[in-house]
């Protein structure tokens, strides 16, 4: 039975609203042409590739439902679970599911603490027992090498194989309709990318590629669960981020008076409260609130949703002024300019120039805020968890996952590959972010361009 | 010059205000004190009768803005907007969970605090500035080209893996310094160095390639192609010229950190066990300890507002242009 949380809705309708907004933008010249030079700049496109495979899989971990219970008896009403899952969890149903002990190294066949054994003849003794999934199929642990390698190549050649597919589809649609953006970088990375992918799937079907953590669970299943409440977070915070900062800055810039003063006062005071203490107490509160609060949330997958709701509600209230003070800037300079002078002098209302002259001529302003605000919002989300005002614990993230290693690094031999998935994952999304976004920004900059004509005329 | 700045404190009192209705609509209007004792009180000791004892003793069970009970001028006074958020501005933030005086921790905190902050902020303006004059004087070369990929990178790694990394690299692997504590007097020395590094680490990206913009602006501008068109050496340009000019912005920009040195760096301390601010305010979220949470804001933000009447001091104290009416 699909059951969709609050934020899948709020997810999808977000990722609806920017597909109206691609198209808004490709009727546009002014604004389909800053497009069209990020996507000439290959850095971007490669950046844009890795957005889109974490997008998917954060997409995919946005359709939740509430399996079927087996059937008790023939003729019984069908029962669904209380717990629900999404469409990734239900593809990585055996990393899910195939539980270990505890720890074990990335790869391994053997437990990474050691544990009384029987002895086939009677008696015990201390060793490191076989793991219960991590491969288990093989007979010999000596044969591990030689299984990896053949689970590799075939992965690879796998993931070889739908790339030149991809690539050949590509040359026949994407390439003729745009055939001046950076294809070449694309494609280098989504090969890069399938292959990757490939030979962590194909090995991800008899061992843990990255391990297990201390309850047993698999730590890359962690990682890929971590990609949606990153995504989530940066993205969602728009929601409020954008009608606050928009609203504020334009009525304070094109109203200028009494609204301005208004505002400016507003977004000075909040913004010289410090944002993480201002976040902190705020989490704090909602905190109090969902526990003093117990019936509105009858699932624990509930109050984590409301919780992660929460969080990107209170990022964006705290994160407006910025916008809001840029925005401003940009509508008291329009709101001087001739052509809404004389829009005024006509007696066009205020609702209509501010939709058909100052909105359009601040959109570039907003994308290129929205996007830079991306990966600091990614980033604030670990440090966030980290000290306890972040998501629900339930929840995983990648705060969490540090949160829950950060004592790993001290053991002896010590237990790297928790941080390490954390790391590599967020890296390779804020990463592609940073790169989207200053590709993003000079693309939309008008500064930029005047310097660019310039070089061009001499 | 005394009257501007007299003037410009006189601004930041409305600003205050603000901020004083912020917190206290946070920590009493969205939930009820009622609310907040359930919560630290848990609920399996939660009656009607230990939730009033919690409120007498922190002195919430009185009306939020108005006592109609009370005689005279009490009627005002004898709430909690008085008492507990007016008397902010005297800095009496009242007790923690554990009965201490809130003010005289922040007393005694806030030096290994600005111990750790302050030559964060040193080293790592010095390490920023000197690192992007070097891409700018490289400008458009390989050197120029990595340097900003060195900082796009940096930039992207979370300061949690900057703490744990350096930690066990500099600590466990190499066992040169403590991985964390803290000790007065010269012994601090041998406890704050690591946090140091890591922190200028952290912050090393972002400033950097800001810095490298500010410095290609100023190498922008006209005076600078005068000064090239007459002969100077680049060398002579960039260090006589452009490095003067664009310090102007930065150090400006950096004034209004400052004051907040003061609050210290809340994960880092915590890390390294620093007994700072920040590690008190983590500590204070983590207990759910609303008081201290609530002075924190406050106090963080008069440090704020220190700082921007700071910068704008300084602008005027740097640029000529800038009039003090």
């Amino acid at each position: 039975m699909l059951f969709l949380l609050p934020s899948d809705v709020l997810v999808w309708l977000l990722v609806i609203a920017v597909a109206v907004f691609a198209l808004y933008c490709s009727r546009r010249p002014h604004l389909a042409a800053p497009w069209a030079r990020v996507f000439r700049n290959r850095a971007a496109m490669a950046a844009a590739v890795f957005l889109c495979a974490y997008l998917l899989v954060g997409l995919l971990d946005s359709v939740h439902y509430r399996p079927r219970l087996p059937v008790a008896a023939p003729n019984a009403p069908v029962v669904y679970a209380v717990g629900v899952r999404s469409l990734l969890d239900r593809l990585l149903t055996p990393l899910r599911t195939q539980l270990e002990k505890t720890y074990s190294a990335p790869l391994a066949t053997h437990l990474f603490q050691k544990e009384l054994v029987r002895a086939p003849g009677g008696g015990t003794w201390r060793a490191f027992p076989r793991l219960r999934y991590g491969g288990a199929h093989l007979e010999v642990v000596s044969a591990r090498g030689r299984d990896l390698a053949q689970r590799a190549l075939g992965g690879a050649g796998a993931a070889l194989l739908l790339w030149l597919l991809a690539v050949a589809a590509a040359r026949r649609t994407l390439l003729r309709r745009w055939p001046e953006a950076a294809w070449g970088a694309a494609g280098a990375a989504l090969g890069a990318l399938l292959v990757v992918a490939g030979v962590v799937a194909a090995l991800a079907t008899g061992y843990h590629v990255l391990g297990t953590d201390r309850v047993g669970n698999d730590v890359l299943y962690q990682a890929l669960k971590s990609i949606r409440t990153s995504l989530v977070i940066g993205t969602l915070t728009t929601l409020v981020l954008l009608p606050l900062g928009v609203g504020a800055g334009i009525a304070a810039g094109y109203f200028k008076r009494r609204v301005d003063d208004v505002v400016q006062y507003v977004y000075t005071t909040l913004s010289s409260i410090p944002a993480v203490l201002l976040i902190a107490a705020s989490v704090l509160m909602v905190q109090v609130y969902v526990d003093t609060h117990p019936a509105l949330f009858p699932t624990s997958a509930q109050r984590a949703d409301f919780r992660l709701l929460s969080l990107c509600a209170i990022l964006g209230g705290v994160g407006w002024t910025s916008l809001a003070r840029l925005v401003r800037g940009e509508a008291l300079k329009l709101s001087e300019l001739d052509y809404v002078q004389a829009a005024q002098a006509f007696g066009v209302s205020h609702a209509r120039i501010v939709t058909r002259h100052i909105l359009p001529n601040v959109a570039h302003i907003v994308v290129i805020t929205l996007v830079l605000e991306f990966s600091s919002l990614v980033l604030a989300e670990a440090v966030l968890s980290y000290i306890g005002v972040g998501v629900d614990p339930s929840t995983i993230s990648f705060g969490t996952m540090i949160n829950a290693a950060r004592l790993e690094m001290a053991r002896d031999p010590m237990v790297w590959w928790s941080l390490g998935a954390a790391f590599i994952f967020m890296l390779a999304l804020v990463l592609a972010a940073n790169l989207f976004a200053d590709a993003v920004r000079d693309g939309f900059d008008p500064r930029v361009r005047v310097g660019a004509v310039r070089e061009a005329a001499g | 010059m005394l009257a501007y700045t007299v003037r410009r404190a006189l601004y930041a009192i409305p600003i205050l205000i603000g901020i004083n209705l912020v917190t206290f609509a946070l920590f009493f209007l969205v939930n009820t004190p009622d609310d907040m004792a359930r919560m630290q009180l848990g609920a399996k000791r939660v009656t009607p009768e230990a939730i009033e004892k919690w409120k007498a003793q922190r002195g919430y069970d009185r009306p939020l803005l108005w006592n109609g009970a009370a005689p005279g001028a009490e009627k005002f006074s004898d709430t909690i907007f008085f008492a507990k958020s007016l008397r902010l501005f005297t800095l009496d933030f009242g007790r923690a969970e554990d009965n201490r005086d809130i003010a005289r921790e922040i007393r005694t905190r806030m030096w290994p605090s600005l111990a750790l902050a302050l030559p964060v902020f040193l080293v790592g303006l010095a390490v920023n500035v000197s690192f992007a004059l070097g891409m700018a004087f490289f400008r458009a070369s390989v050197i120029d080209l990595w340097g900003v990929v060195l900082c796009v990178v940096l930039m992207s790694i979370s300061t949690l893996f900057y703490i744990i990394g350096g930690q066990y690299l500099i600590a466990k692997l190499w066992r040169l310094v403590p991985i964390s504590g803290y000790a007065g007097g010269l012994d601090a020395l041998r406890f704050l160095i690591l946090p140091v590094i890591v922190g200028v680490v952290g912050a090393f990206g972002a400033g950097a390639r800001l810095y490298r913009t500010l410095f290609l602006e100023e190498m922008a501008k006209d005076y600078v192609r005068t000064a090239r068109a007459k002969g100077l050496a680049e060398r002579v340009v960039l260090f006589r010229h452009v490095l003067k000019n664009a310090l102007i912005p930065i150090l400006t920009g950096v004034v209004v950190v400052i004051p907040s040195l003061f609050l210290g760096s809340l994960i880092t301390e915590s890390f390294f066990g620093i007994p700072g601010l920040g590690s008190y305010t983590i500590d204070a979220i983590q207990a759910q300890d609303f008081a201290v949470v609530r002075a924190m804001v406050f106090i963080g933000s008069v440090l704020y507002i220190v700082g921007l009447v700071l910068t704008d001091l300084s602008y005027t104290l740097v640029d000529p242009r800038v009039r003090f009416d």
